[in-house]
């Protein structure tokens, strides 16, 4: 069985510095300079899974693929060395600003010109804007199934897709077929290192570069322009509380923090 | 005179019991028609769903769009966005609003997908304006840091967004409640089902849910210091309280995705709420704002839950923690 796998990976703002970003006021995306990047954490057990299946199946290829500014090449390099077969980045100023339906379309209309896919893996959310709505999002638009929440999925050889998905208190258990896409949790896999060897190899791959013109759509789909959400505004949410702080020693804080609260009948 | 302002919510059940986070969205709906005189509506998908459809009208529903088959009892993540989406586009409310449970977050992305229009996750305040004669949603959601909310608009048809647990209020039951219940015909399509829910379980959670708890102990990154999370649940089983956890207590696995607090997690008011290096992030800080009382414990002064808290004490965890545990042994 052949089979062709695009993992969508996307390059997020290290968590630490999430507080303290700022919006840019004309376009209402994160401002982005000098703030240190990482691949989204479940992006890479997103990876790992297509990883896996290619380890079952021979004749797998792996297509790693991103959206965003020059810099994510590096997630896809990255992405190589772990042993994808090729590498697609979207970059277009006009790409720029999408929010999850117009990144979705952009991804979808990439994964289409690509050709057949049997399965596309993707992360369960982004960490920065965890808003979990690409991956839905990029199968409606290609008419292919869906499943989220994914903690363990089993490919068999006549394309079936056994599926385990989380719930709030419990799991899901799910037939399924492929062409399908697959969103997991972090808990799904525990991702393999980068080897000597796959930097060495990732070296001979090359990272395919779509702008707007390469994929074949025009500026008016994509990108802030194609976004139906925006920002309209910002203000100050000020939560008024005593902000008593307490003094001494750690006991003695301890102490006067329980006699408050037993005295208030909290405790 | 125009028609009036639909504004629709999909009701969620599993095993025949709603989502509480339904319950609370379609209240949302009720306040957001209030303000605009509008109409609200429930669409309630499932097997033999009459009763809960005759719930959703008691809960304050206008009408509800009543979905049955015996296909449909458990979620399809195939069959339930499509009929939604349909019925969306048969009827045209201006709004749709969703309980961002996990299946939650999967319809709400997929049903805009279908119909091409906008959908903002993480609510935390909603606004109905009417603007250039359309009525305008604008859906709050915490910002980076600082207390910043940004607000955000839709400029396509339905304006969707997704809402969590305990952000808004749960509608009071009436006796005599009137409304519609239309039952809407389905036939089912292979393709419906090409991804299928074949079977589901539900495990009752561990000890009190953090909803639900009087006291609740949250859990920062700070915990780490401490090895785990293990000191704040012996402290919880001495005191009666629920365990939650920000973000990276969760991704860390130490606390499970239920517990976790905050914006993308779930918004709580217990009576007390002692909170344990976390340094006060804004969309934590989002889940706690309806907290009656705020203890912070956390070794930095200058964290900024300390700017949002009632009562402060900075000091090192691993040596607050056992005092905590000793002074709350010892006077009981
Ligand atoms: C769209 C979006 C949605 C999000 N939703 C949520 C959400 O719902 N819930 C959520 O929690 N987060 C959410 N986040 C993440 C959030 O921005 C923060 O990253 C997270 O809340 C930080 O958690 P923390 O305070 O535990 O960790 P940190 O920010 O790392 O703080 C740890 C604190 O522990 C203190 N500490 C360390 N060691 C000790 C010690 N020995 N003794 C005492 N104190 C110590 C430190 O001083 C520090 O202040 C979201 C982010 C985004 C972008
Ligand atoms: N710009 C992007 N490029 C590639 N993949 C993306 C992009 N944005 C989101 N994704 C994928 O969609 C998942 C969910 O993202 P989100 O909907 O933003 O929470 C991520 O884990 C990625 O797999």
């Amino acid at each position: 069985m052949t089979l062709n796998i695009v993992v969508c990976i996307k390059q997020v703002i290290n968590p630490d510095y999430f507080e303290g970003l700022t919006l840019d006021p004309e376009t209402g995306s994160i401002i982005r300079d000098n703030v240190p990047s990482i691949l989204n954490p479940v992006d890479e057990n997103a990876l790992e899974e297509a990883l896996r299946v290619k380890d079952g199946f021979e004749d797998t290829t792996i297509t790693a693929i991103s959206m965003g500014p020059p810099q994510a090449e590096e997630i896809l390099q990255w992405a190589l060395a772990l042993g994808s077969d090729q590498a697609v980045l979207l970059c277009d100023r006009a790409f720029a600003g999408a929010d999850s339906l117009a990144t979705a379309f952009t991804l979808a209309e990439a994964i289409r010109k690509l050709g057949t896919v049997d399965l596309i893996l993707c992360g369960n959310e982004a960490a920065d804007g965890a808003t979990q709505q690409v991956g839905p999002q990029i199968a409606e638009l290609l008419g292919i199934p869906h499943a989220t929440y994914v903690t363990s999925m089993h490919l068999d050889n006549d394309g079936s897709v056994a599926i385990r998905r989380s719930i709030e208190y419990g799991h899901l258990q799910m037939t399924c077929r492929t062409p399908m896409l697959v969103g997991v949790l972090g808990e799904i896999n525990e991702p393999r290192q980068v080897t000597a060897d796959g930097l060495i190899s990732a070296m001979d791959k090359e990272i395919i570069t779509w702008d707007a013109g390469g994929l074949g759509v025009n500026a008016e789909q994509v990108g802030l322009k194609a976004s139906p959400t925006w920002v309209e505004g910002s203000y100050e949410k000020r939560i008024v509380r005593a902000s008593l702080m307490l003094e001494g020693t750690p006991a003695e804080m301890v102490r006067a923090a329980v006699l408050t609260l037993r005295n208030e009948g909290l405790l | 005179m125009a028609t009036p302002t639909a504004i629709w919510i999909w009701a969620e059940q599993r095993n025949g019991h709603f989502m509480d986070v339904s319950l609370e969205v379609l209240g949302a709906a009720q306040e957001l028609a209030d303000t605009v005189n509008g109409t609200t509506a429930a669409v309630v998908i499932g097997d033999q769903v009459a009763d809960l459809a005759k719930e959703l009208v008691a809960y304050g529903a206008d009408i509800v769009y009543a979905v049955s088959h015996p296909d449909l009892a458990l979620y399809q993540s195939g069959a339930y966005p499509r009929i939604l989406a349909e019925l969306i586009e048969d009827h045209g409310p201006e709004i749709v609003l969703m309980g961002s449970t996990s299946i939650g977050m999967e319809v709400a992305p997929a049903v805009a997908a279908r119909l091409k229009t906008g959908l903002t996750a993480h609510c935390c305040e909603l606004e109905l304006k009417e603007k250039e004669g359309r009525p305008k949603l604008i859906a709050d959601v915490p910002g980076w840091g600082g207390g910043i909310r940004v607000q955000i608009v839709c400029n396509t048809s339905p304006q969707m967004v997704t809402v969590g647990l305990g952000v808004t209020d749960k509608p009071q039951r009436r006796s005599r409640a009137e409304g519609t219940i239309v039952n809407v015909p389905v036939t089912l399509s292979e393709s419906d089902l090409a991804c299928r829910t074949v079977f589901m379980e539900e495990t009752p959670p561990e000890g009190i849910p953090v909803e639900q708890a009087e006291t609740v102990l949250v859990a920062g990154a700070g915990m780490k210091a401490a090895g785990g999370v293990e000191p704040l649940k012996d402290l919880a089983g001495l005191m009666g309280a629920a365990v939650g956890g920000t973000r990276p207590v969760v991704d860390q696995g130490w606390i499970p995705q239920s517990g976790l607090i905050g914006a993308s997690g779930k918004s709580i008011g217990p009576k007390l709420l002692i909170t344990v290096g976390t340094s006060g992030a804004n969309h934590y800080v989002s889940g706690i704002t309806k907290a009656e009382k705020v203890l912070a414990i956390n070794k930095d002064p200058n964290a900024a839950i300390f700017n949002i808290c009632d009562m402060g004490i900075v000091a090192d965890l691993t040596e607050v923690l056992p005092l905590l545990q000793e002074e709350l042994t010892k006077q009981k």
